[in-house]
């Protein structure tokens, strides 16, 4: 055995121990450390094979890569961490589809070894425009709306055909080199595709299964150069990916096919003919003085706390509230936000003790016993329809029973509808108070209060 | 070529990664995310050996850069963002 494969070995083991002591915060981080010293065997004993003789690009594609690595890490805002995820995953992506492209130019092969590179471009060009997209409607440079036209998933079926024919006759006859710019042209094409129907609601089912993806690429990769240590960590991302997007898509109550080609979240027509009805609403001193009055009150967040990055005004409140011993705690539900446990990291930044962040299965049996269930930026994941409704678009969903508290407080700027573009009963329920306002600005007045009648 | 033997190894990470992954709490999703993107930048590998080859033309060499480039991007910031981001997840009364 040679000291590079030895150093691959290790590398492998130590990516396992990465994943398994991410199971809890308190090892989390010597997980990160096993990945970083993994990653570090398999670049240094990737320099040490004989193969590797030219430098000069390598060390200048190390520097400069981490150059851009480091501000894109250490500069993010924690809000905008569904992004970084989304541009890390497409410079991924692109890697492996290049490395790709860069082995079928030399080898031209067939056989197995073609199949295993096709996949791994195709994967890798696809997951790389995806994720740009994915990008593009994260950052709002491109509308979030899902965009949608007549026979879309015929469409994108005909394209991945091709592509995958492309590969095909490749693998039959390896000098059939003029098809292949057309096979990167479809594959980009297709991954730009696959995101124009996807809504911001369904991002974090998406950004799990691109994760995934990428993983798969490296995987192919592995196969394509006969390297394991690249099969186990490309597999290992693949299922983690994978296993994320399904834990989403359960937490919506839909199918992969129903997320990925649904058009979820599509402007319903002649939804916007529902009447105006009464609601009531509240000033931050009445609500400051009901939240004053309560023993126990629940924190729902949702995207909008992201947005209006009121985090910090919400652990303000939390810790105002805690000074008067009244008992707050934060329900999470699995698909607020825009990627996979979004408002955990959002809270855990504005300090909020990791051991009051509650998961929905927890906390909706003691719903029954809290005071005040207070809203922010939260709306399909407490919308009562899911559970009432069995027509609803959202029929089925598992939602934080914010109606079975006794008081509900939603921070909101108007009466517009949520994601789903449906009217929310919550806000007419006899027992809701709307607080019309910023979240961010309509919290620091509830702080403010709190402070002030002291 | 040993491509079935691959194929075992590939089943046997994927059902270890299913295994592990269902144990990681919905409190760090985010951040095993980033890990696991930082993760799939073991693609360096293949960037640097198509690199740093003696005889490849330079249509390969300008590929195999621009792909050191970006896993090194993305290893590097994956590696610092779930870092940074798990610093941040502390306990009641832990400093």
């Amino acid at each position: 055995m040679t000291l590079f494969a030895l150093f691959y070995l290790v590398a492998a083991g130590l990516f396992i121990l990465a994943l398994k002591w991410m199971n809890s915060p308190a090892t989390a981080r010597r997980g990160v450390f096993a990945g970083e010293l993994g990653m570090l065997l398999a670049v240094v004993g990737t320099l040490m094979r004989h193969e590797v003789v030219n430098y000069e690009w390598i060390i200048g594609g190390l520097l400069l890569g981490a150059v851009i690595g480091v501000p894109l890490a250490l500069l993010m805002p924690m809000t905008h961490v569904p992004q970084r995820t989304a541009i890390s995953q497409a410079c991924g992506a692109l890697a492996s589809a290049l490395i790709g492209t860069a082995e079928f130019l030399r080898l031209h092969p067939g056989g197995f070894m073609m199949v295993a590179l096709g996949v791994e471009m195709l994967l890798g060009y696809l997951t790389f425009t995806a994720s740009l997209m994915a990008f593009g409607k994260l950052q709002e440079v491109l509308p979030s709306r899902p965009v949608t036209y007549k026979g879309q998933n015929y469409v994108n079926l005909v394209i991945f055909l091709a592509a995958a024919g492309i590969v095909g006759a490749l693998v039959v006859n390896p000098a059939n080199s003029g098809l292949f710019p057309v096979f990167i042209a479809l594959a980009m094409f297709f991954g730009v595709q696959l995101i124009l129907p996807i809504g911001g609601a369904d991002m974090p089912t998406v950004i799990a299964l691109l994760n995934s993806y990428a993983g798969l690429s490296a995987c192919a990769m592995g196969f394509a150069l006969d390297n394991k240590l690249l099969i186990i960590a490309g597999a290992l991302d693949g299922s983690s990916g994978f296993i994320l997007s399904i834990i989403m898509c359960r937490a919506m109550n839909r199918s992969f096919t129903n997320v990925l080609f649904g058009a979820f979240g599509q402007v319903q027509a002649g939804s916007a003919a529902t009447e105006a009805r009464p609601v009531r609403s509240a000033s931050p001193e009445e609500a400051a003085a009901i939240l004053e009055d309560a023993r126990s009150v629940v924190i729902i967040p949702g995207y909008g706390m992201a947005v209006a990055q009121a985090q910090h005004k919400i652990r303000e409140l939390h810790d105002a509230l805690v000074k008067r011993g009244v008992d707050v705690r934060f329900a999470i539900h699995p698909v607020a936000g825009r990627m996979p446990g979004h408002m955990n990291v959002l809270l855990a930044e504005a300090d909020v003790p990791y051991d009051k962040l509650i998961e929905m299965e927890d906390i909706n049996p003691e719903m029954g016993m809290t005071d005040v269930a207070l809203i922010v930026g939260a709306n399909d994941i407490v919308n009562p329809a899911a559970k009432n409704d069995p027509t609803s678009p959202i029929a089925g969903m598992p939602i934080i029973e914010a109606t079975r508290s006794r008081t509900v407080m939603i921070i909101k700027r108007g009466m517009s509808a949520g994601f789903a573009g449906i009217d929310n009963e919550l806000y007419y329920m006899p027992n809701t108070l709307m607080l019309f306002g910023d979240a961010k600005t309509f919290t620091g007045s509830l702080v403010k209060e709190l402070a002030g009648s002291h | 070529m040993n491509f079935e033997f691959g194929l075992y190894v590939f089943m046997l990470a994927a059902f270890l990664g299913f295994e592990l992954i269902r144990k990681v709490s919905p409190l760090l999703h985010t951040p095993l995310m980033s890990l696991t993107n930082a993760i799939a930048s073991i693609s360096v590998v293949g960037a640097i050996l198509i690199s740093g080859e003696e005889h490849v033309s330079t249509l390969s060499r300008v590929l195999g850069f621009i792909a050191v480039v970006a896993a090194t991007t993305n290893l590097v910031s994956g590696y610092l963002i779930t870092d940074r981001m798990l610093k941040m997840f502390k306990k009641k009364g832990q400093k």
